[in-house]
């Protein structure tokens, strides 16, 4: 590591530390959904990036994990921190069954990838219909103030889920680095780059491929717990809408499928984007509806045009020379 | 419980749409079936061509089974380039890559629409639209019978294409063997360029058919896009007698489910048969299982 990387990270983290202190409620609330696509793009890519398994469903996992700790708050008074085992558990036994199914039964490549779709656009429709959870009206969380910081209910202005956001996407990348060096992350590459020549040398692929599932789904959960909390309501809509699962894909294959730093770099390369075109637009006064989104699109075109293996491998092998794959 | 013929009637307007769907989903078939290109952009084609169908048919006050042609050609056109400009570029591509692709379009084609034609739904006005024949007790729609007929004709004029042309016959030996048909000297990225444009007016000839059934949003694409992947996924991706197949049994799914638990509960029904159908027979109704 040579002296800039250690500057660069320097710098990084003193901007990420003071953030909330500097920029504006709106600023700050862009800056809350680029961790939370950092972070759940972290998840996703451990599935995808590292287990070549291809899951366009992502959304069902943020969902359950959601709905789950949020009802057991609202309904039953039970604390966040202890909701979020719950919607972890719930988030993983789904996504072992769906996982096991798959694996079992050899649905791979297109059609996993539907059949992840289909899984949350089935639960988006039964969530409709569950009256529990307030059905197509909603669920509502107890909006506290939020100028007073209670951490045991998750309760607190947008700063508190800033930092815990921020030390999520941290310590996942952290896991991930160690899951990536360990036995665990060459098995996976293993699985992804050529699954028969992996199981012919003796890896268990099944138990490797649902493990890359549940350790996806428990930290896609985790995100979708601390976003029911921000939001305060919960839409089957919007939360298993097939454009979130979308959403969670793109920062991780923008940012370089398979590496570390990637879904970071995806996350805020994608939100510069978007934000740099709104206020273009806005500048230019050409705020047509879809405007935004059909330049946004273009851009994505354009990016997968000239970088399809993402922004950050170019980078890094600029930065650190062309060994390390992180 | 409904009476018997309304059920039985509801299952034959299910039968008619399906085979609408099914055409749709052809048009995702082929294209999956020759190049392994999934298109994430089908929906938005679709709706795309149902506006093009609703303005053509008030700009010169014709029947939409005229602008039809027009409206086939043109999107034959619109897919030959697409496909020779930009996505015969990622053939080679890893899926995810060609993934990002479509959907980059998809968004596009999306938005666009709603820039256009603004976010109300629009239809259009037959003077036969509210026509029925009554075959004793039951009732069914004219519209549906004609557009359900076009389906058939234009899913057969696919299949006679890619079972007695030269080309067609071409087509399917580059989606056999992409390496064999490069060697022998067909011209596979044309020929790829052919099978998008053939895909695309697939599915604009199914929008047409469809806007007579309902109405048309901007943001109906992604809808369709999973309808079509429901579809080929349960009769066999690949498969062209497949996606009729598979879009009729949805068709019908999707009506019974209506009457029974709920409409909008028809869906989920669509879902639980796709998930079935992967686990039981991950090759599809009639695909090759290989």
């Amino acid at each position: 590591m040579n002296k800039q990387v250690i500057a660069a990270i320097g710098v990084s983290a003193i901007v990420a530390l003071s953030l909330p202190a500097i920029v504006s409620h709106y600023a700050l609330s862009i800056a809350i959904a680029t961790l939370y696509l950092a972070f759940v793009g972290q998840a996703w890519n451990v599935m995808m990036g590292f287990a070549g398994q291809l899951s366009l469903g992502h959304a069902l996992y943020v969902g359950l994990g959601a709905y789950v700790s949020g009802a057991l708050f609202t309904h039953l008074g039970i604390a966040p921190w202890l909701g979020l085992w719950a919607g972890v558990a719930v988030a993983v036994s789904c996504g072992a069954l769906i996982g096991w199914l798959a694996f079992r039964f050899r649905v791979t490549g297109v059609y996993f990838a539907v059949l992840t779709i289909a899984s949350a656009e089935f639960t988006r429709i039964g969530f409709d219909h569950l009256e529990w959870t307030g059905g197509p009206a909603g669920l509502f969380l107890k909006v506290a103030q939020r100028d007073s910081i209670d951490i045991l209910n998750l309760r607190g202005p947008p700063a508190m889920y800033y930092y815990a956001l921020l030390l999520l996407a941290l310590a996942t990348l952290g896991l991930c680095t160690w899951l990536l060096k360990s036995r665990v992350g060459y098995y996976w590459l293993a699985i992804r780059e050529d699954e028969p020549a992996a199981e012919a040398l003796g890896i268990p692929t099944l138990r490797f491929k649902m493990l890359a599932v549940v350790v996806s789904a428990a930290l896609t959960a985790v995100a979708g717990v601390f976003m029911a909390f921000y939001k305060n309501s919960l839409f089957p809509e919007q939360v298993f809408d097939m454009g979130r699962s979308i959403e969670i894909v793109l920062a991780p294959i923008i940012g370089g499928l398979g590496t570390l730093l990637g879904p970071i770099v995806g996350a805020i390369v994608l939100t510069l984007l978007g934000e740099g075109t709104s206020a273009a637009l806005q500048l230019a006064g050409l705020e047509l509806p879809g405007m935004k989104q059909v330049i946004y699109g273009v851009l994505l075109l354009v990016t997968v045009s000239f970088l399809p293996n993402g922004i950050w491998p170019p980078i890094s092998r600029m930065l650190v020379g062309p060994k390390v794959r992180a | 419980m409904p009476a018997a013929d309304l059920v039985v009637s509801v299952v034959v307007a299910g039968l008619l749409t399906g085979l609408v769907y099914g055409l749709m989903a052809l048009g995702l078939s082929v294209i999956f079936g020759v190049m392994r290109v999934v298109n994430f952009a089908h929906g938005e084609l679709m709706t795309l061509a149902m506006y093009a169908t609703v303005f053509a048919c008030s700009a010169f006050s014709l029947d939409p089974f005229v602008v039809l042609v027009p409206v086939a050609l043109g999107f034959f056109g619109l897919g030959y380039v697409l496909q020779a400009t930009v996505i015969n570029r990622f053939i080679t591509k890893p899926e995810h890559v060609q993934f990002l692709l479509l959907l980059a379009l998809a968004t596009i084609l999306v938005n666009a629409q709603l820039m256009a034609f603004g976010p109300d739904a629009r239809g259009v006005q037959t003077d036969y639209q509210l026509d029925a024949i009554e075959l004793g007790p039951l009732l069914i729609d004219t519209v549906r019978l004609y557009a359900a007929a076009a389906a058939i004709v234009a899913s057969g004029l696919v299949i006679a294409f890619f079972r007695f042309t030269l080309v067609g016959k071409a087509i399917r030996g580059c989606a056999d063997n992409h390496l064999g048909a490069k060697v022998i000297g067909l011209p596979v990225e044309r020929l790829y360029a052919l099978t998008f444009g053939l895909g695309a007016s697939c599915v604009a000839v199914a929008g047409t058919l469809l806007v007579l059934i309902v109405e048309v949003t901007p943001g109906a694409g992604p809808a369709y896009t999973l309808l079509g992947f429901v579809i080929v996924i349960v009769g066999g991706l690949g498969s062209i007698a497949g996606a009729l197949v598979g879009g009729v049994l949805i068709g019908m799914s999707e009506g019974v489910a209506g009457l029974f638990v709920s409409p909008s509960a028809k869906s989920m029904v669509s879902f639980a048969l796709l998930i079935l159908v992967l686990l039981l027979r991950p090759a599809g109704l009639l695909g090759k299982t290989a």
